[in-house]
């Protein structure tokens, strides 16, 4: 049995980690937080510049055809520096859907300006409140141009192309939903950014007015595409959670081992020292449920469904439990701007709404089990 | 990443499979196979006599105590060899539980400190379970702070006289021979006076107890000495070094992986699948999912943890410390299955009555079991000190007798 990354693999984490410390530190996290720009743009070029975006992309698409092992990797360093980026959007979920369901023209003209950086995607699939539902989706394509409103989108306000979830049939059914390429400088799209709870990654509101739309994957087959790439997301951005969580465990740690109060290092007080115990064990169910969605989804199994749900309840829970009690170990320095500890809160209870928030995976998990319990 | 065997694993494995095909008792799986809270019970046949029946196949044909070395009764194989053997053993596992405690804690001990005629005699029969050990350590006044023992060993010429009383001795009243630690000089601070010995348990002066406990089972003793005289040869590592002694048997345990996890997890998903509520399945109820979700990520998460530690050990390196977690986390998810299990069956959940209980009363056994689950080999308490000591690199808690000579500790709180 090898349950574990390769040593190429995981040169590739220390290396990402160290390109990162450099280039995502929390001054420059900070600078985006602080408003100074929607994103950071030399951190993106340079992620790009050094390959780590494509890197499951395939050679002949401009990536670097290493695989989903490699991103899973990139996507925990990603986490663990907060990089204020729109990683996840374009490479997880508009990279991803395009390399799942695209043509060849699609592949050959979209995925080489995705693997670079040149070209950011985004998913626009939500409409109102609530968790990812065929029935929730109202925009609609007909004789080729799509109108409705998406709110939020990720990174919607600085992506260039949009993977859009629309309606092309009449009925309420799943069948009648599509997935639809938008260029998002073209005519009839209207941006908003919006103000959300982790400013250092951007949320949007577009209004399309007859977009030119294009055709992604068979008509109709939408909606069980968008489960795929909701599942192949799911697990990357589990690492992403994974990072986050044990970069804050290891800030809690560090502060207890620091802080002096009633004459000790509150770190050697029982309900301090109990309270980390309780984050590294979170922290390592998620890291192991992280490492199964990721066998899963380099090898294409038939558990992906499965492996995803697991991993990305696991890690939401692991990152939300270890990004509060951050701030509880902190005490009241940890409800400052100053301090780090909020940037963590902030990025974990976000990335715990995307995607389809907890009760949604915990919907979608025992339906899972279910129907292979049944098999 | 894979979970495939190496070609010697596999070869390892398909060997270990034939064998257990032709050789294990076919006429137990069935029971075997029941979910079992607690102690396995079988009909018509005495776990014990059965287990032992086990063993000593096992060891004919050389398959018992597989990582210990061949001529002290073992294989000598490697240990994710062993972690194979669990795997493929499978429900017959469940017939090693009395042989657990002497293989895998007492076992180990004698090898590091017996001279090499007590290893010849005492090994071999330990591995092919023609004897049966345990292990004295607990004390009334001494649980998860152990090296606070009272029992005495004094010298007297080339003999040891022992006085005190140990309890929650696992198996005593079954047991032929064990390894009890003791306090040799209380002048000195606790962890400094304490020197181990193995015995056999129908020395004279032994009492062994049976205690009943919560859930109305006996698998605990009480053992008291009374000027209980032994050789000065039974005598394990130095005089007064005996914590060093009980850490050695200690560290060994963290080679040993168990092959399969065991939370509870399945024996619930299969009740809420099966169970009806008025609205249907109780599978079907939002609430009973969030829980379930909660629970399957939990058990999920421990076998793959497990995983992780079995590729290290695939690659010959020590796992690293995640498998920390395990006790940790099943001891609590058991006892709060239990009470979810039980909630949904409202009033009737309070019955124990196996002909009438929901799923044969399992989930109110393990109810009444749980406890001990959150206790028994290091509390929930001790195992967090553990994780921030020696995980994450916190501070021991602030020890006010380590210092102190033994005998200077108060031994009375507020009822004295």
């Amino acid at each position: 049995m090898n349950f574990d990354f390769s040593e190429q693999q995981k040169q590739l984490r220390d290396e990402a980690r160290r390109y990162l410390a450099e280039h995502s530190s929390p001054k420059a996290v900070r600078a985006v937080l602080d408003g100074a720009a929607p994103f950071d743009r030399a951190l993106w070029k340079g992620l790009g510049g050094m390959g780590f975006l494509g890197v499951a992309v395939p050679e002949e698409f401009g990536g670097a055809g290493a695989g989903h092992l490699e991103l899973c990797v990139i996507a925990e360093e990603m986490g663990r520096a907060l990089a204020p980026v729109p990683f996840s959007s374009s490479i997880y979920l508009a990279t991803e859907a395009i390399m799942l369901a695209g043509d060849d023209d699609q592949k050959r003209r979209l995925l080489p300006g995705l693997a670079s950086g040149q070209t950011i995607g985004t998913l626009a699939l939500f409409e109102r409140p609530g968790n990812p539902s065929p029935r929730a989706i109202a925009a609609t394509v007909a004789g080729g141009v799509l109108s409705g409103t998406k709110v939020p989108v990720a990174d919607g306000a600085i992506a260039d192309l949009a993977v859009v979830a629309a309606r092309s049939g009449s009925g309420g059914r799943d069948t009648d939903i599509s997935l639809y390429i938008v260029d998002l400088a073209g005519k009839g799209v209207t941006r908003k950014t919006l103000a959300n709870l982790d400013p250092t990654r951007e949320q949007a509101e577009i209004v399309f007015q007859d977009c030119p739309a294009e055709l992604l994957g068979p008509a109709g087959e939408g909606w069980s595409i968008l489960t795929r790439v909701l599942d192949r997301a799911a697990v990357l951005m589990a690492f992403e959670q994974v990072g986050g969580a044990d970069r804050a465990l290891e800030m809690g740690r560090d502060y207890a081992l620091d802080r002096i109060a009633f004459g000790r290092p509150i770190g050697s007080f029982q309900a301090v020292k109990h309270m980390l115990a309780d984050m590294y064990v979170s922290a390592t169910l998620a890291r192991s449920n992280a490492y199964y969605g990721a066998w899963a989804l380099s090898t294409d199994a038939a558990e992906l469904p499965e492996a995803a749900a697991t991993a990305r309840i696991s890690a939401t829970q692991a990152f939300q439990h270890c990004a509060k009690n951050n701030i509880q170990v902190h005490g009241g320095m940890g409800f400052t701007w100053e301090f780090d500890c909020h940037l963590y809160y902030r990025r974990a209870n976000a990335l715990a709404l995307s995607l389809g928030s907890l009760s949604y995976w915990e919907d979608q998990l025992i339906d899972r089990l279910r129907s292979r319990n049944a098999a | 990443m894979n979970f495939d065997d190496t070609p010697q694993e596999a070869a390892f494995r398909s060997e270990a499979r034939a064998w257990i095909d032709a050789n294990a008792p076919r006429e137990l799986e069935a029971q075997l196979s029941r979910p079992s809270v607690g102690r396995v019970k079988l009909d018509g046949i005495d776990i014990i006599t059965a287990s032992k029946a086990w063993q000593k196949t096992k060891a004919a044909g050389g398959w018992a105590c597989l990582h210990w070395p061949k001529e002290y009764g073992g294989r000598g194989a490697s240990p994710i060899e062993r972690v194979i053997w669990q795997q493929e053993e499978g429900v017959y596992d469940k017939l090693s539980g009395v042989f657990l405690i002497g293989q895998g804690m007492c076992g180990p001990t004698m090898m590091a400190y017996a001279s090499e005629e007590q290893k010849r005699r005492y090994l071999p029969p330990l591995a092919s379970g023609e004897e049966i050990w345990c292990q004295l350590f607990s004390e009334p006044s001494a649980g998860s702070d152990v090296a606070g023992l009272r029992t005495r060993a004094e010298k007297q010429g080339d003999e040891w006289v022992i006085n005190g009383q140990k309890i929650w001795t696992s198996g005593a009243h079954y047991s032929d021979y064990g390894i009890v630690i003791t306090r040799t000089d209380p002048t000195v601070p606790k962890h400094k006076g304490l020197t181990m010995f193995f015995l056999s348990m129908k020395t004279p002066g032994v009492e062994v107890r049976p205690i009943k406990q919560a859930n109305g089972g006996q698998e605990f003793n009480e053992v008291y000495f009374t000027d209980v005289r032994i050789p000065d040869a039974q005598r394990l590592g130095a005089v007064n070094d005996g914590w060093n002694v009980s850490l050695t048997t200690l560290m060994n345990e963290r080679l040993s992986i168990g092959a399969r996890v065991w939370t509870g997890f399945s024996e619930i998903f299969a009740f809420c699948s099966d169970f009806m509520t008025e609205n249907g399945p109780a599978l079907d109820d939002r609430a009973v999912r969030s829980r379930l979700a909660n629970w399957a990520v939990r058990h999920s998460g421990l076998k793959y943890t497990s995983y992780r530690s079995i590729s290290a050990l695939s690659r010959g390196e020590r796992p690293g410390p995640e498998n920390s977690i395990g006790k940790l986390v099943s001891g609590s998810m058991m006892q709060d299955i239990a009470a979810f299990a039980l909630d949904l069956q409202g009033a009737a959940g309070a019955l124990t009555d196996p002909e009438l209980a929901e799923a044969a009363g399992q989930f109110q056994s393990m109810l009444l079991q749980s406890p001990s689950g959150r206790i028994a080999g290091g509390t929930d308490e001790i195992l967090r000190n553990i994780v921030a000591e020696r995980v994450l690199g916190l501070p021991g808690d602030i020890r006010v007798d380590k210092d102190m000579p033994f005998n200077q500790v108060p031994t009375r709180g507020r009822k004295s």
